[in-house]
């Protein structure tokens, strides 16, 4: 007896980009269930220091500003349509998340108050302390379990399934804790399984982030985009790579090298620590590898900003210094360096979540839809601004899980076979029957991201690029033979890591072929034998679609211009 | 360093059951997590020991279980803050939970305690166009309880909750405590009547361990005791528990130490013929062995009684 449950809408991820779609398409009327890999508490999400930007027309700011900010931060790669309905939603969506019973930080005349974050001249980041992401994320929980939704937790989606259309019919997964395969069929699925930050080796990533949505919809026809374009944050500890918000700084902090220069100046004379992550992370690298850091760091100095201000509004960071680095933040600087932090590509969406165009630009798959740091719409182009991403998987997490709804209301249930599911749990048979061998899974990712960390880190060129490319395949192939040790079907996450690591191979495979295809510097992509931005040639996209039978195609797409052309960009 | 690992084991697909410990010896650096070790033991020792474990931040909430017989935070915990070199870290799985393997316990029945509270903000009134005002400092109070990432460590540890699993626990309470204390939320007086029946607020022991294993300072035990306090204002109807609690200071304020048989009575009322009758054995075995404690008139107040007073006067003048 086959399993079979039946959504109109499912969601796969529930951090906040997938509890916003969860709720948005309930909203519509819509049967919703959420399918997740761990407790929905537990994504990474939580991890999200610093705030959530929106410019308030009633204070004074203006949606254009933060709208250009950003577009500008994205080194002009993001599409513009995208970036003004974010601006412009934006402050409203803060509105539902307060009256959903988020405890953002007050003015003393009890209204919402603001913090100032990189690459943004006015404060407009909203913030809880500098836990804003676990806030956040505690809140839409509370709201998903008022409205009772279902929620499949510790199961984990091994593929998308299509019906003889190729149309979206749903997913095919296994309960962690039981070892179950079933099929969950529905009219609409969203991809919001975040990123894919552990395909690097630091990263500030938490372990979860393995690019699972992104490699299954990859896999079953939605190109990714933009994948070459992978932001390393400028304040993370060296090592593990765990992140210090740029809270910190937006709050007042200094960077300073070993002679305690407040080496920003040289860079970015107007927006100093504040400017984008982007430029702030390469001229970290540059002072480090020109012999003015302290063992492969900079220094961040809180100092000066007093005990108040550090144990109230970055509470969090101070715990942080003090619990794995060893170091009272009021006393003295702690040294960081940049480390991958987020992904600014991933499933090509439109403005609604949609992973196929209806006016057929491009190819994707009908039914499919994706939100937050799995999606690319592109928001985010070249580099994001701090402070965008919890916007991101709000305002688009949103879209996406009322069109989702919308669009379920017009479709019949997908005709899906049972086979699905058999061959599911072959799949998962062919991996426990694997000979013996002395190579792991463990060694495999190892060597994975550091390949992408040396040779796709702040600086690139097309020999270290390349070599990682080659590294990468020659991992695959190992991937191919590796034997799973432990054989038992209760919480096996033996199998887990083996199955999320062949999804990080194919997400490690793509961000190298679109950063060796990208012959320019733009963003966070920084080239060092193409130095310049090339708008004549290089103002477009690059779309990755998988083949089965042969190496990915390559597709471009221009960039949508509404209202700012490309300028010299200096912070 | 060398250090050893003793890890409580469980396998419920291996023939016979049963939880065991088996030791794991690593070479450990002084900056490692017990986690950082747990996950080395996992990739290149035994790849089938089992944990959750995510954000290595302390801030997902993942990897609680007991290190040295108490919960905490895997990810938070330095292997060189626990021990002499020679010594072993004993690393099991969460108590008053049931465990699925090796370290994973079963957190549903958490997740059930926490959705009695009915953990979502309930405003009174029409909503605002904009924001609800708030002073900064309720916001900034609120962050205090906000902060729990629900990891499970105080339920794992709650001693009230291994003798009494109907109790609704620290972590629900701390969270019901949050909404409670949200100036936003109309529905603070129809939460603390929830919360004054058996299984609620007062079945807390107040033993502290909640307090103790926070790894991040929610204080579950003093939200609770807040909760009580403001139930007694709020005029919730009187429970033994709240009875306890007025009879508890009013006895001491009077005789400077407790009069415990009265405590008894006014905690369940002479009326409760049944209650009583089933302290019988026991006042029984304690007037054979000599051991009755005085009551009522018999029990004198302890000497300097006064300046006891004036400190229940004080106090409640502090109010």
């Amino acid at each position: 007896m086959v399993t079979a449950y039946e959504f109109d809408v499912l969601v796969m991820g529930a951090g906040l980009a997938g509890l916003r779609a969860a709720l948005a398409a309930r909203e519509t009327g819509a049967a919703v269930a959420i399918i997740t890999k761990v407790h929905p508490v537990r994504s990474h999400s939580n991890a999200a220091q610093g705030g959530i930007n929106a410019a308030l027309t009633d204070r004074g700011d203006k949606w254009e500003e933060h709208a250009f900010e950003t577009v500008k931060g994205s080194d002009y790669l993001g599409d513009q349509d995208a970036v003004e309905i974010l601006a412009q939603e934006a402050g409203q969506d803060i509105l539902t998340l307060e009256h959903m019973g988020v405890i953002f930080n007050r003015n003393e005349d009890g209204r919402l108050g603001t913090r100032r974050f990189g690459g943004q001249k006015r404060a407009r980041t909203f913030f809880v302390s500098d836990f804003t992401g676990q806030a956040l994320l505690h809140v839409l929980y509370e709201q998903v379990m008022k409205a009772r939704l279902p929620v499949f937790e510790e199961w984990f989606v091994t593929s998308l399934v299509k019906d003889e259309h190729g149309q979206c019919g749903g997913v095919v997964a296994f309960e962690i804790r039981s070892g179950r395969v079933a099929l969950f069929k529905a009219k609409a699925v969203i991809i919001a399984a975040g990123g894919l930050g552990r395909v690097f080796e630091p990263s500030t990533n938490a372990l979860i982030c393995t690019g699972d949505g992104i490699a299954i919809a990859y896999r079953s026809g939605a190109p990714l985009m933009d994948m070459e374009m992978v932001q390393y944050h400028p304040t993370t500890l060296r090592g593990k790579g765990l992140l210090l918000s740029e809270a910190a700084r937006g709050e007042g902090a200094y960077l300073l090298n070993v002679e305690g220069e407040r080496f920003m100046e040289q860079y970015a004379p107007n927006m100093m620590e504040l400017a984008s992550r982007d430029v702030v992370s390469r001229a970290e690298q540059i002072e480090i590898n020109e012999g003015r850091g302290i063992n492969g760091c900079v220094l961040l100095d809180c100092r000066h900003l007093g005990k108040g201000i550090i144990r109230e509004r970055l509470s969090q960071i101070f715990e942080e210094a003090k619990s794995f680095a060893n170091i009272d933040l009021t006393e003295e600087p702690i040294p960081v360096c940049p480390g991958m932090h987020y992904m600014m590509g991933g499933v090509k969406t439109d403005v609604e979540g949609r992973c196929w165009d209806l006016a057929g630009g491009w190819r994707g798959v009908p039914g499919l839809f994706a939100a937050g740091e799995a999606a690319c719409l592109s928001l985010h182009g070249g580099n994001r601004l701090g402070a965008n991403s919890l916007l991101d998987t709000v305002v688009f997490g949103r879209r996406a899980g009322r069109c989702a709804g919308e669009y379920a209301k017009t479709r019949p249930q997908p005709r899906i076979g049972d086979g699905v599911v058999k061959d599911g749990e072959n799949s998962i048979k062919g991996l426990f029957a694997r000979p013996d061998t002395d190579d792991t899974v463990a060694r495999i990712r190892h060597e994975m991201g550091r390949a992408m960390t040396q040779n796709l880190g702040v600086f690139r060129d097309q020999e270290g690029m390349a070599h990682a490319q080659q590294t990468i395949a020659g991992l695959r192939e190992r991937w191919n033979h590796v034997a799973i040790h432990d054989k038992g079907q209760v919480f096996n996450t033996s199998l887990v890591r083996a199955l999320e690591l062949d999804f990080m191979l194919d997400c490690a495979e793509t961000i190298a072929l679109g950063a060796l295809t990208r012959t320019e510097s733009r963003g966070a992509h920084f080239r060092t034998d193409c130095l310049n931005r090339d708008d004549e040639h290089w103002l477009k996209h690059i779309l990755i679609n998988h083949r089965h039978d042969g190496p990915p195609q390559l597709d471009f797409l221009p960039v949508r211009i509404t209202q700012w052309e490309p300028q010299v960009r200096v912070y | 360093m060398l250090t050893t690992f003793r890890i409580r084991r469980f396998n419920p697909e291996s023939e016979s059951p049963q939880p065991y410990f088996e030791d794991y010896q690593l070479v450990t650096e002084r900056s490692d997590t017990v986690l950082d070790a747990l996950i080395r033991i996992r990739e290149t020792v035994d790849e089938s020991l089992t944990l959750r474990c995510s954000c290595r931040g302390a801030i997902c909430g993942s990897c609680g279980m007991r290190i040295n017989g108490h919960a905490t935070l895997a990810c938070k915990t330095k292997v060189a803050s626990l021990i002499s070199p020679d010594e072993t870290i004993h690393v099991e799985p969460m108590n008053n939970m049931p465990v699925i393997k090796d370290l994973v316990t079963d957190m549903a029945g958490f997740w059930e305690k926490v959705r009695q509270v009915q953990p979502w903000l309930q405003p009174t009134g029409p909503e605002p166009e904009g924001e609800y005002l708030a002073s900064p400092d309720a916001m900034n109070h609120l962050t205090g309880v906000m902060g729990c990432i629900m990891c499970g460590a105080c339920v794992s540890d709650c001693a009230a909750l291994e003798v009494n699993a109907d109790f609704v626990g620290p972590a629900a309470l701390a969270k019901a405590y949050r909404f409670v204390a949200d100036p936003r939320d109309g529905s603070s007086s129809s939460r603390l009547t929830a919360l004054n029946n058996p299984g609620g607020m007062w079945d807390c022991t107040r033993c502290m361990e909640c307090i103790e294993v926070c790894p991040k300072g929610v204080g579950a035990m003093d939200r609770i005791m807040t909760l009580r306090a403001k139930g007694i204002e709020q005029g919730v109807p009187s429970t033994a528990g709240s009875r306890h609690t007025e009879a508890f200071a009013d006895l001491i304020e009077r005789k400077g130490r407790l009069d415990e048989p009265m405590l008894a009575v006014r905690t369940f009322g002479l009326a409760n013929v049944r209650q009583m009758f089933s302290f019988l054995p026991m006042v029984l075995r304690a007037l054979v062995r000599g051991k009755l404690p005085k009551s009522g008139p018999l029990f004198r107040p302890i000497p300097g009684i006064a300046r006891i007073r004036r400190l229940f006067r004080r106090a409640k003048e502090g109010r």
